[in-house]
């Protein structure tokens, strides 16, 4: 078959092969979206349940069959979850926990991070493989002993045991920021030594603006621990005036297991702020995640 | 993405200059240490006293009653390997716990990251999707995966209705529970598939040219080129993913706080509840370091047997 078109047309029709290999490209993206697009779904079935069922009344949420896109619209729920628990004392607890912790993790990693990439003294390495080895050790380990301390200097009930040793480093955002900081041009250290500037000026006007980007890795990564963090609350922070949504939307859930309705829209309002979020900071949040050491 | 030179979470990045005698090692470490200085203190107060005195906690008897620490040496061990069925029970538990979803999330996540690393139009709605689990707090997504779970009014036993199946009660039968809670650990996975999707874009096209020349089956370009390349993205995941499975501890404690019949009694909940609801906070130590010296086994374990394997230049 494959005639060849006069050349005037500037086209000619397809091979058989080539129209193969076409249809066969073609049946492949189909089904790659086909499983892509089922597999979302099914990933965003939960979150789109838990929207559908916080506008749902009563009635409606213990419906047989189950109904995805509700049939009538409840949106006092919301207004009702705020009034249900105090809402927004754990709102702005948890908030509280997220800002003061984020500061200290960013302060402290930059800061920590610079004096194992750009300063070169003797015993640097052996401290950094002891900070890398501090990764080994589960939370489980420390945690019965920091919180017998806590407990002994009053902190309690506080947030202090929860924010305080986040101005102190930790591990794993220490080795991100010095893997990055690493990859910074010396030249510009040397030029600003011969300018006279002083190891921390080189730390503050170079390196700290320069890593911008990692930092901005710290602050996400940070953030999102700390707004969805469980354990750490639960250990420390037991007066109700102290709860965070985590610990507040739980301890509703175990009073008032079948309000479905009002702990969907409070769950709701809990993951929104996260939401938004990530759609504000998407960029630095994939190349954080691609950042955390995989890249050179 | 310029991917020649690599470095995985375990290889560390090398100071060229960092060699003895070079003309700035002579630098002081006072500046050095300055900027370290909030690590060292953080480390002696928050890791490395609380390292040693859960260690002696461990030989102690400190409960609720015995307030101060009393040595007994040997026997918070004793008790626990003896007699205690639950230490059993949960050490059994987190380990499968731990390898199915090592399992069933590595095989998902890299064959989702695969699609998406084929040239896929909407990239990054799908890879958005894919990641938008790790953004719902884990309270709140625990809540919302046991009314989907409810049986009889929740989305999973409705969805499963339509094609007439009858759901189990998932989270409150012993069959089940521990399979649902996997379920939900491959859901919440998709910072690997990030991962596995960065390793995916870095391999060179050139090989899988080169390979179709050579008329490498599809097969075959899978084991000897993707794979080997994607492997310092596997082992970041695998390791990560063992030693945070084997700590797994709030989506159980919330969902199922470790039941029915224990059956999905983790150790990291075992020992909660240990230390915060019996306030043996001895014992509760001794669990702490039995968990320490197993992670630390696995890990090393992992390291010297995959380490190896992977190729991190290319």
């Amino acid at each position: 078959m494959a005639v060849l078109q006069p050349a005037a047309s500037g086209r000619r029709d397809m091979t058989d092969e080539e129209r193969n290999y076409l249809l066969l490209q073609r049946a492949r993206s189909l089904i790659k979206h086909a499983v892509l697009i089922t597999f979302g779904i099914a990933f965003m079935l939960p979150f789109v349940w838990m929207i559908s069922s916080s506008v749902k009344p009563n009635i409606d949420i213990f419906e047989i069959p189950v109904r995805l896109i509700p049939k009538s619209l409840r949106l006092e729920n919301y207004i009702d979850a705020t009034n249900a628990i105090p809402f927004w004392q754990y709102l702005w607890n948890s908030t509280y926990y997220t800002i003061f912790a984020t500061i200290g993790a960013v302060l402290s990693n930059t800061f920590i991070a610079y004096g194992f990439a750009r300063v070169r003294w003797r015993g640097r390495n052996v401290l950094f493989i002891i900070v890398i080895a501090t990764m080994m050790l589960p939370f489980q380990v420390r945690m019965i002993p920091l919180y017998i301390l806590f407990a002994r200097i009053g902190w309690l009930n506080s947030f202090l045991p929860l924010i305080v040793p986040n101005f102190f480093g930790n591990a794993f955002y220490i080795f991100l920021m010095r893997q990055f900081m690493m990859t910074l041009p010396k030249e510009l250290d040397d030029a600003a030594r011969i300018d006279g500037a002083s190891e921390w000026g080189i730390f503050w006007r170079i390196a700290v603006p320069l890593s911008k980007p990692a930092i901005l890795t710290v602050a996400i990564f940070e953030i999102i621990h700390t707004w969805h963090d469980f354990i750490g609350p639960l250990v420390y922070l037991r007066h109700p005036t102290k709860y965070t949504l985590s610990i507040g939307l739980r301890l509703y859930f175990t009073q008032y297991g079948a309000e479905w309705g009002l702990l969907m829209a409070a769950a709701a309002m809990f993951t929104i702020p996260m939401v938004i979020f990530f759609f504000l900071a998407q960029r630095s949040f994939i190349e954080g995640i691609t950042l955390t050491g995989l890249k050179g | 993405m310029g991917g020649i030179a690599r470095l995985s979470m375990f290889k560390l990045k090398r100071d060229p200059a960092d060699q003895p005698n070079s003309w700035r090692t002579d630098n002081l470490p006072a500046w050095g240490l300055f900027f370290v200085a909030p690590w060292i203190i953080g480390f002696v107060a928050f890791t490395v006293y609380p390292f040693f005195a859960s260690l002696y906690y461990s030989f102690t008897n400190f409960n609720i009653i015995n307030l101060t620490p009393r040595w007994i040496g040997l026997d918070n061990y004793v008790e626990l390997f003896t007699a205690d069925p639950l230490f059993w029970t949960s050490i059994s538990n987190s380990i499968r716990y731990a390898a199915l979803l090592l399992v069933f999330a590595t095989v998902f996540d890299i064959f989702i990251a695969y699609l998406l690393s084929q040239d896929v139009k909407f990239l990054s709605i799908y890879r958005t999707i894919f990641f938008f689990p790790v953004l719902v707090p884990v309270v709140a997504a625990s809540l919302t995966w046991i009314w989907i779970l409810n049986p009889r009014f929740g989305l999973m036993n409705g969805l499963l209705d339509l094609i007439g199946i009858k759901g189990p009660n998932w989270l409150a039968s012993p069959n089940t529970a521990m399979y649902a809670l996997i379920f939900i650990g491959v859901w919440g996975s998709g910072r690997q598939v990030i991962v596995y999707l960065s390793g995916f874009n870095d391999i060179p096209r050139q090989l899988y040219e080169a390979a179709d020349i050579d008329g490498a089956s599809g097969l075959q370009k899978f084991w000897r080129i993707t794979l080997p390349l994607l492997s310092p993205q596997i082992f970041f995941n695998v390791v990560t993913l063992i030693i945070f499975s084997l700590q797994s501890f709030s989506e159980v404690y919330i969902m199922t706080q470790g039941g029915p019949a224990n059956s999905t009694l983790l150790y990291a909940v075992n020992l909660y509840n240990r230390a915060f609801r019996d306030y043996a906070m001895g014992y509760a130590s001794a669990l702490a370091w039995i968990m320490f010296l197993l992670i630390l086994a696995l890990t090393l374990l992992i390291f010297k047997f995959l380490s190896g394997r992977v190729i991190y230049e290319r």
